[in-house]
């Protein structure tokens, strides 16, 4: 039988009162804690409903998201009085987003609930996107009773059927014996391994039903077993290329903040020399302003890291995926490159690029093991790498154009939005141009204080995102970077934030436009502007100050560059309630570089009609 | 495109078929035949995949399927090492003139005739696919009515045998 985790069993079963809610801004360590010896307690007497929120608070859960509907109501009467605080959203995908940025501003596990029917299915966007983004995430969702199930009952949706595909695991819970156990599987499953989303879904009747609970359950995981530690074998090899090779790379992914590895990373880094860059999913693993660090990889990445990939002689990616969006044109990206690919899940190993030195393994076990074989004397001489690279830095480095009609430069919001906030506040995106440029051109110099939805590519993510990370972290200023589209999929939830005493900020980047995609109708479809104009510039429908004013929040606007610092200033100054700044900018800025979609990344872009030029040894 | 048999031990409960068969499909990997049964340990079931894939795809498709929390054991099983079986049932067209020659196509592949009706005859047979195949060929004259296969089931030659073990109970 499988232990559950250390974590997972010592969380005291007795603990009642609510924690004080200024949660450490360290990290969860993922390493062996010390196992509580706390003797199985006494059967208790109760529900199923009790049974699960007894689960959840001996499982360390301080806070959920969710909104409670008839299926899943049994659940909502334990949590009344509950150490559990239950933050009730306005909408079920608020819920699943809120969870998720807790889950990666933390490190520990997002909660959220739902309930059967649509509750449920309003959770799968967010699921997905987790999914993607392999976040640690338990959704709770109503079903209705068992006698029902099968028979297309009110508020009925195969939940357990339609989130196959989008789980790391789910469960149909058939008895309410089975409660406690399945709940601590799902976080062990959840927060394991390659983290990622668990569902669970209870039966009205197995929540009403009478049962007993005891914990801690033994988990039944027998065909569940995450390989932590790499073979030596692979890391002795590893290691030999990386000594050999002179134009070497270490290509960064998420894995690493997942694995709580960027200390290691950096002494990894230094030991060797060897240049870095930080994938979308890994920026704040690796200090931008470190000299060793080129930028982001892909499709808007910097020159200096794009090249560097397609020239270097060995990647080494540690907790990176190949996404398409990094690699470009498979068949060409990085032709003369031998890699190195560690990841924790062997079916990334190989998927996209073949791996030379296959490693399977926890990044900080294997980076650690890196730097325990590795030493720095050994390392060949880099120096024309590395005047390459610092060329290539100098002669294309990550910038924008002043629009010509006058209007506000998005960049320059986001830029000085970096600047003025500093490097401790943690930055939420949506997705799109402002995704993009507020992972280019704000400099992220602390693991865990960028987050967006990577793989899905999720609008709507940044407000309910920036809430979760907000409760999870309420010491530290978070902001939502978002756009004026993906802004009014969710902005409802900053209701939410007034309500429950959580102050994020927002800023809009507010450019009238589905920005991305008319940036590829400007490129790509002959500047044919088919359904991007949204209409928040023309007709300032809404207005987006009324709009945060009729939510509880500040509504503040900046329409020229003179008065950003002070708009942003201005927000900083308030702390007791949401603030949401509208930044009136230009439509027709554009992210660059860029690598069109399909094309390969020899042909990045470094603005529109312009190549780099690269000399021979460039390329 | 080849062929490749794999024997996936998994436990032995609800959704667990939904979850390989969505893997499947969602991956873009073909199945060509699928099947399912109980083992020496009843918590424990065997699906017999055969798969058509190149062995790039392959490594996806057990990788895939191994990261399956259900999942216990994979096990490619070589042909030339392993005995594979298929069973079909088939329904002939065998009246008076037709039945002896019949009946000699059945005895020649050693088949069994399981129902007799007027005008037809239903046959077993089990075997490889293409010993079926060939006795289909033969049948195919006489005229079929109806026929069902089974998928393929495969078991590993020799005394080592393949179960989920004592050890995965440990980890």
């Amino acid at each position: 039988m499988t232990k559950p985790t250390p974590q997972i069993l010592a969380n005291a079963v007795t603990r009642r009162s609510r924690s004080n809610g200024a949660s450490s801004t360290e990290p969860v360590q993922r390493g062996p804690a010390p196992v509580a010896d706390n003797p199985p307690m006494a059967p208790v007497r109760t529900s199923g409903a009790g049974s699960l929120v007894r689960s959840l608070e001996a499982l360390g859960v301080d806070v959920a998201f969710g909104i409670p509907g008839g299926a899943i109501l049994p659940a909502y009467d334990p949590l009344y009085d509950s150490t559990v605080r239950h933050i009730l959203v306005r909408h079920e995908q608020g819920a699943g987003h809120a969870a998720t940025g807790y889950a990666q501003a933390t490190g520990k596990v997002g909660v959220c609930f739902a309930t059967s029917g649509p509750g449920a299915t309003n959770l799968v966007t967010p699921i997905a996107d987790a999914y993607m983004d392999s976040v640690p995430l338990v959704a709770i969702t109503g079903q209705v009773p068992r006698p029902a199930i099968g028979s297309d009952a009110f508020q009925e949706a195969d939940i357990q059927g339609i989130s196959l595909p989008v789980t790391k695991h789910n469960y149909l819970v058939q008895t309410a014996e089975e409660i406690p156990r399945i709940l601590a599987e799902a976080f062990h499953l959840a927060s394991t391994g390659r983290p990622g989303p668990v569902l669970v879904d209870i039966p009205k009747d197995v929540l009403q039903a009478e049962t007993s609970f005891t914990w801690p359950p033994t988990l039944d995981l027998p065909g569940y077993r995450p390989t932590l530690h790499p073979h030596g074998k692979q890391i002795r090899e590893a290691a030999r290329l990386m000594n050999a090779a002179s134009r070497p790379v270490l290509y960064v992914g998420g894995g690493v903040l997942k694995a709580r590895a960027t200390e290691g990373l950096r002494e990894l880094a230094e030991l060797t020399g060897i240049p870095v860059v930080t994938t979308l999913m890994a920026r704040g693993a690796f200090p931008d302003s470190h000299p060793q660090h080129l930028g982001m990889p892909g499709m808007h990445g910097t020159v200096a890291a794009v090249c560097a990939l397609q020239k270097a002689d060995l990647i080494v990616a540690l907790g990176a995926r190949f996404d398409d969006r990094v690699t470009g044109q498979l068949d060409s990206f990085a032709p003369g490159a031998k890699v190195v690919h560690a990841d924790i899940d062997p079916a990334e190993i190989g998927k996209n690029r073949i791996a030379d030195v296959p490693i399977v393994g926890d990044a900080r076990h294997v980076i650690g093991e890196l730097i325990a074989v590795l030493s720095a004397d050994s390392s060949p001489d880099r120096a024309g790498w590395w005047t390459q690279l610092d060329d290539l830095r100098q002669r294309y480095p990550l910038g924008y154009e002043e629009p010509v009609d006058g209007t506000l430069a998005p960049q320059h919001v986001i830029k000085r939005l970096g600047e003025v906030v500093g490097p401790d506040a943690i930055y939420v995106a949506g997705v799109g141009q402002h995704q993009m440029w507020a992972s280019q051109f704000i400099s992220y110099e602390k693991p865990y204080t960028w987050l967006n939805s990577g793989g899905a590519g999720t609008m709507g993510y940044a407000v309910p995102a920036a809430m979760g990370a907000k409760v999870g972290q309420p010491d530290t200023t978070v902001w939502a970077i978002d756009g004026d589209g993906c802004f009014q999929m969710t902005n409802q939830e900053l209701a939410t934030c007034a309500l429950e005493g959580i102050p994020i900020k927002v800023a809009v980047i507010n450019n009238g436009n589905l920005g991305m995609v008319r940036q590829w109708q400007t490129l790509f479809y002959g500047e044919r502007y088919s359904n991007t104009e949204l209409g928040t510039h023309k007709h300032r429908i809404p207005d987006f100050v009324k709009l945060a004013e009729a939510l509880g929040c500040v509504g503040l606007r900046c329409e020229t560059a003179a008065d950003v610092d002070a708009t942003i200033e201005a927000a900083m100054a308030i702390d007791d309630a949401p603030v949401v700044i509208d930044f009136v900018v230009g439509k027709d800025a554009m992210v660059w570089p860029m690598v069109a979609a399909g094309t390969s990344n020899d042909e990045i872009m470094f603005a529109r009609d312009v190549r780099p030029v690269f000399d021979d040894g460039d390329l | 495109m080849s062929k490749h048999t794999l024997s996936v031990l998994v436990e032995n409960k609800p959704s667990v078929l939904a979850r390989v068969a969505g893997l499947f499909s969602r991956r873009g990997f073909n199945i060509d035949s699928l099947a399912v049964g109980e083992t020496e340990n009843p918590d424990v079931s065997r699906i017999t995949i055969v798969v058509n894939a190149e062995s790039s795809p392959l490594e996806q498709v057990t990788k895939q399927l191994n990261k399956l929390v259900n999942v216990l054991k994979i096990v490619e099983l070589d042909p030339a090492e392993s005995v594979a079986r298929e069973l079909l049932l088939v329904k002939v067209r065998a009246d008076r003139a037709l039945r002896s020659q019949v009946l000699e196509t059945v005895n020649l592949f050693r088949a069994r005739v399981v129902d007799v009706a007027p005008e037809t005859l239903t046959i077993e047979a089990t075997g490889t696919a293409d010993k079926l195949d060939a006795l289909l060929r033969d049948l195919e004259p006489f005229g079929i009515k109806e026929m069902v296969q089974s998928g393929l089931v495969a078991i590993g030659r020799g005394s080592r045998s393949i179960n989920a073990g004592p050890t995965l109970r440990a980890a």
